[in-house]
């Protein structure tokens, strides 16, 4: 038999290889712009303490984990317990409370506990669309100087966390 | 023979797509303004629904872009100011039409690649096809 015979055969091997290598794959992990970016410019009233900001400025000086949540987000439900522990860890999480409300976002805080130095109160979603958000929950790494590190879509969960976000943050605290 | 080509041509008709846009009333400055809407809400993908276009979904965040539109319009930015703004938080992808660029050359270029691919090998194929014929039918033609 003639190499050529076989010439469709391995053709269609070649497609369905490629194919099934895009099956795999999560359309919904769109990649973020921002990373490798300074983290867009916001000032947002505080949860809890709507006299006074949560901005940009507030993020620089360490490195920390820009978490976005809401109370009607049920992945968000699903990692708290995560950003609660990371939080007594040590490791500064900031929040975006996102497309929420007030007092629904504070008693979930009250119920849940509350992981965040900070959360910022973005009803509008505006500052959500800076950041480029479109699925809760996203967690930003961000480091010292305010650059986005990367971003991470999805609940977070002990694999990534330990694999992935950990790491990173160690990386970025070794630099400073 | 007349009735079946009339009823392919309206099949074929009723089979192109019409835009689909979620009713939402607006006020535009002018008309351009109105068709510049329209035509940027049509080229921003809705990247929660990510087949449809913001034009089309229903999602919040469709919804959220589309009064970002609206408002860049009225503000007086440009189509590419806009579509810049968007592609700068979520990415190229946002936008239906892919830039053309070292990245996307290959998007762009795999079709007409594909398709020379095909009509060369049938041409090959045809000619090697015409040419064994040739051979099986000796003198006669």
């Amino acid at each position: 038999m003639r190499v050529r015979h076989f010439t469709p055969l391995l053709l269609f091997a070649g497609l369905a290889a490629l194919l099934a290598a895009g099956l795999g794959l999560d359309p919904r992990l769109v990649s973020s712009p921002l990373v490798g970016r300074p983290a867009p410019e916001f000032s947002l009233p505080r949860l809890g303490n709507p006299a006074e900001r949560l901005e940009r400025s507030d993020l620089l000086g360490r490195a920390s984990l820009f978490n976005v949540w809401a109370t009607w987000c049920a992945g968000c439900r699903e990692e708290h317990p995560l950003l609660v522990d990371l939080s007594r860890r040590g490791i500064a999480v900031y929040g975006l409370n996102y497309k929420d409300q007030y007092r629904p976002a504070l008693d979930w805080l009250q119920r849940f506990g509350d992981p965040y130095v900070a959360s910022g109160y973005d009803p509008e979603g505006r500052t959500g669309l800076d950041f480029g958000v479109y699925g809760l929950p996203e967690t930003f790494v961000i480091d010292a100087r305010g650059k986005v590190v990367d971003k991470h879509i999805g609940p977070l969960d002990p694999d990534i966390v330990e694999s992935r976000i950990l790491p990173l943050l160690r990386r970025l605290e070794a630099r400073e | 023979m007349r009735r079946a080509s009339c009823v392919a041509v309206l099949l074929l008709a009723a089979a192109l797509p019409a835009p689909a846009t979620v009713f939402e009333p607006r006020e535009f400055g002018d008309a351009h303004r109105h068709e510049r809407y329209l035509d940027l809400i049509e080229e921003l993908r809705c990247l929660v629904c990510q087949n449809q276009s913001i034009a089309e979904s229903d999602a919040d965040l469709a919804a959220d872009l589309r009064e970002r539109v609206f408002e860049m319009i009225e503000q007086g930015e440009s189509d590419e100011d806009i579509l810049a703004y968007m592609t700068a938080r979520y990415g190229a992808f946002v936008r239906y039409q892919p830039p053309f660029n070292a990245h996307t050359a290959l998007l762009w270029g795999a079709p007409a690649f594909f398709a020379l691919f095909a009509f060369t090998v049938l041409f090959f194929a045809i000619r090697r096809r015409r040419a064994a014929a040739g051979e099986r039918a000796p003198a006669g033609e």
